[in-house]
């Protein structure tokens, strides 16, 4: 059996990284996330139906440093899986895919509407927490 | 597979007729669909609601998702993200788990899992609203 080093076809590796590759993976990474977000919701509603004291230790644990921490990357990877699945679904409908659209010198062209979804779930992100650390330290009126 | 036709007098045509595409092509895809399209108000609106109650006491978190419209979006969200959610892991295990068996086991416990969450958590939205 002669092992000869055959040619593979090409993979990832020759492809130069785009915000859609980005775009691509990160959609994955953020829903896989949020599916163990799903869980934290649903302890949420069975300490709530459960009493007091079952609400008292999920509330203990959002309250923490961990918790604050899942929290904000929970935000984060909602918000970003929501805009960028909003993205999905126009391009659902054959949207952004002609080739004007794909030259860069247009604007929203399908390489700015990536960086739209990005900019857009992180600025979210944030204007979430700063009112809500603002709220908590009575910063806000 | 074949073993199935070769003592007997019928042809390939026969042996595949009706196994198949089983007129499910677009099901999946389209399920991801409808529950991607639930899901964007419906996640908006479980920020607001949570942003809202942080710091809230027991009373008032169990008086927001006993509220009847609240109990009601509460309940179709947790439908549309469980459904979303198992839809979603289906096609990460499909893609990435090639061993046979361990891919039907992650199957099943992906299902389950995701089925007894939503019933686990429409029954505490249940317990709250109507109790």
């Amino acid at each position: 059996m002669s092992q000869t080093a055959r040619p593979t076809s090409p993979h990832l590796g020759i492809y130069r990284w785009r915000v859609n590759m980005w775009q691509s993976v990160l959609h994955r990474l953020t829903g896989l996330f949020l599916c163990v977000g799903s869980l934290l919701v649903a302890w949420g509603l069975i300490a709530a139906a459960s009493g007091a004291d079952a609400w008292s230790t999920f509330a203990a644990f959002c309250a923490s440093g961990i918790g604050v921490t899942l929290l904000i990357a929970w935000t984060w990877s909602l918000l970003f899986h929501l805009c960028n699945g909003i993205q999905h679904l126009f391009r659902d409908t054959g949207m952004g895919y002609d080739a004007a659209q794909r030259d860069h010198s247009r604007t929203p062209s399908y390489f700015a509407t990536g960086w739209m979804v990005i900019a857009v779930s992180v600025a979210l992100t944030a204007l979430v927490w700063i009112g809500l650390f603002l709220r908590a330290n009575g910063g806000a009126a | 597979m074949s073993a199935i036709g070769d003592d007997t007098l019928r042809t390939p045509l026969k042996n595949v007729r009706g196994l198949g595409s089983a007129q499910s092509g677009v099901r999946h895809w389209w399920l991801q669909r409808i529950t991607a399209v639930a899901l964007v108000p419906l996640s908006l609106w479980l920020l607001w609601l949570c942003a809202g109650l942080v710091h809230a006491d027991y009373a008032s978190v169990r008086a927001a998702i006993g509220q009847p419209v609240d109990a009601v979006l509460l309940v179709a969200l947790v439908v549309s993200l469980f459904w979303h959610g198992a839809l979603g892991l289906q096609v990460v295990i499909e893609d990435y788990i090639h061993t046979r068996w361990q891919e039907v086991v992650l199957q099943i416990l992906v299902r389950f899992g995701a089925f007894l969450a939503a019933v686990a958590c429409i029954f505490a939205i249940a317990r709250i609203a109507l109790g």
